[in-house]
């Protein structure tokens, strides 16, 4: 699917450093026209220093990025005008009213803007317009974040661990706001430290750890490749069971818990497997599960440690 | 300076929503204007130059150098909240230039300035006991160049400060330490000679000169030396926070 895309961001060996602390290195990815792509890794590993060098807030030390070709610390005022960008943890003026946010952003741009009442009205926001920045909660400054991220009709847009802080029911709500900017053509990039993010929304993600990408690919292509085991847990009350599915080919182990078993192996069809010889054997299952690894595992494989930690 | 008056407007609105900007910033040095000028004011019975040569020139020049150090403390606190809710990055990271956001803080605390004085001037009429005349209008541009110039020192204050909390009293132990050798309650050609070297290295010194000198009417052109000074200033203080300000 990456054949014959344009490249929007590329980013070449890039390395940064704080003092004695390498922030980043090495680092080099691309990312393609109207994708979501993910850089996704724990708190630390050098999320927001990659993001903040692309969006040329911050020089790196060594290194090539060109966005929308141009070069973002170099060329930052022509790059700003087709950029949209959101911070992490940033906020605005305790007082400042939401529709006065909005109106300021949308002087600020050459380009006509994006209407500003109707992206508060698409945000879920309409009804906040006048109300001060500090009184809205968290989903609602995110929410606001985003529209100051749209309101020049960008055609990259930065978002910086989006969702993090809020509860569930926001964080799907953002998710579908994000899904809707790429349905209207637009390249995200967004980092975070949520693997179930990443797997929902991202279109491509790059693992990065202690401040160097670990791999790049599509999260069902990461998961094939680093984590190809899969799992069938089931209940029966079938004593030749066990001896049966340790039968099929390529099933690495079964273990058994009383009734409960769990089935051990590789390969897309081992679930395809399972159900054959449960059918073949006539084998009586009352329950049936397969569980299939995710992002998560393969961080786990790929680094050593959990995401977590 | 694109977006300079909409960010400046913005930031007026956002100060005057404050509950205690407005109040502190106007209200204090003027309060302090009236109840000095009141205790003064019955103290000139007695008939002494002294009291009367203070009320006269030394009580409005220090409540102008009042009015400038409170605008410059508003800013090295408004600075350095924003910079620590990542309010200076998030602007930062628009079109807007550098210069212009912090641009359009200065001028805020201008205009906030020239209110300042205006009502001040506005009690003086109504309370102040001393008939005074002066050049309302030199004294007013005196005042807002003092303050434009000590500005400059108020963001490299809001540049050292590791944070918000330690703004407002850091800013005040320099602030009023400078007023100590500024000339205002001693003449400088009265102090020791080391003290005196001292007090030529300190800003408000040419602040307290200008601001003394246009009170009495003296013409400008007898205060280059302290206009140059003052703009030196400036031009220093923003060499010196143009290199260590931080944005976040």
């Amino acid at each position: 699917m990456d054949g014959g895309r344009d490249v929007v961001i590329r980013v070449a060996g890039c390395r940064k450093t704080y003092g004695a602390t390498v922030a980043v290195d090495e680092v080099s990815f691309e990312v393609y026209d109207g994708e979501i792509f993910g850089l996704i890794g724990p708190n630390g590993a050098g999320k927001t220093t990659t993001l903040e060098c692309v969006e040329g807030l911050r020089v790196p030390d060594r290194g090539a990025i060109s966005v929308l070709g141009l070069d973002p610390f170099r060329d930052v005022y022509k790059l700003q005008q087709r950029i949209g960008v959101q911070l992490q943890q940033a906020q605005l003026q305790k007082r400042i009213k939401v529709w006065e946010a909005v109106d300021l952003w949308a002087s600020l741009y050459r380009k006509p803007p994006a209407d500003g009442e109707r992206l508060l009205d698409q945000l879920g926001l309409a009804d906040k317009r006048d109300a001060w920045f500090m009184t809205l909660s968290g989903g609602q400054k995110q929410r606001l974040f985003i529209a100051l991220a749209l309101v020049n009709d960008p055609d990259v847009v930065f978002l910086d661990e989006l969702t993090t802080g809020l509860d569930p029911q926001a964080r799907r709500a953002i998710w579908e706001l994000v899904r809707g900017i790429r349905a209207r053509g637009k390249t995200v990039f967004l980092t975070t430290h949520l693997m179930e993010e990443a797997e929902r929304l991202c279109d491509r993600v790059a693992i990065i750890d202690h401040g160097r990408i670990v791999d790049i690919d599509t999260p069902e292509r990461l998961v094939a490749r680093h984590c190809p085991e899969r799992s069938v847990a089931l209940t029966t009350d079938d004593p030749d069971a066990a001896v049966r599915f340790r039968a099929i080919p390529r099933v690495d182990e079964v273990l058994a818990q009383g009734p409960r078993l769990t089935i051990r192996g590789r390969g897309d069809d081992l679930v395809t497997r399972v159900i054959d010889c449960v059918s073949e054997h006539r084998i009586r299952v009352t329950d049936f599960r397969t569980i299939v690894p995710n992002l998560e595992d393969v961080f786990l494989t790929l680094t050593g440690h959990s995401i977590r930690d | 300076m694109n977006g300079l008056w909409k960010l400046t407007w913005i930031e007026i609105k956002v100060f005057m929503r404050e509950p205690l900007g407005a109040f502190g910033t106007i209200v204090v040095p003027v309060l302090v204007f009236v109840i000095l000028g009141r205790i003064g004011g019955s103290a000139l019975s007695t008939r002494s130059v002294t009291v009367i040569d203070l009320v006269r020139v030394g009580l409005p020049v220090f409540a102008a150098i009042l009015i400038a150090i409170s605008a410059v403390l508003s800013l090295v606190t408004i600075i350095t909240i924003y910079r620590e809710g990542g309010i200076l990055k998030r602007l930062r990271a628009t079109p807007l230039r550098p210069q212009t956001i912090l641009t359009a803080h200065v001028l805020v605390k201008l205009l906030l300035t020239i209110v300042t004085l205006v009502l001040m001037m506005a009690a003086g009429k109504r309370y102040y006991p001393v008939d005074v005349r002066f050049p309302v209008v030199s004294f007013a541009v005196a005042l807002v160049l003092s303050t434009w110039s000590i500005l400059s020192i108020g963001f490299v204050i809001a540049s050292v400060v590791p944070t918000a909390r330690f703004a407002q009293p850091v800013g005040a132990a320099i602030m009023y330490a400078m007023v100590g050798f500024s000339g205002l309650f001693v003449p400088v050609q009265a102090m020791p000679p080391a003290m005196q070297a001292l007090a030529r290295l300190i800003p408000l010194t040419y602040a307290v000169s200008l601001l003394r000198g246009i009170w009495n009417g003296e013409p400008w052109s007898a205060h280059l030396t302290d206009v140059a000074a003052l703009f030196a200033v400036f031009a220093i203080g923003v060499a010196i926070s143009s290199r260590v300000f931080r944005w976040e």
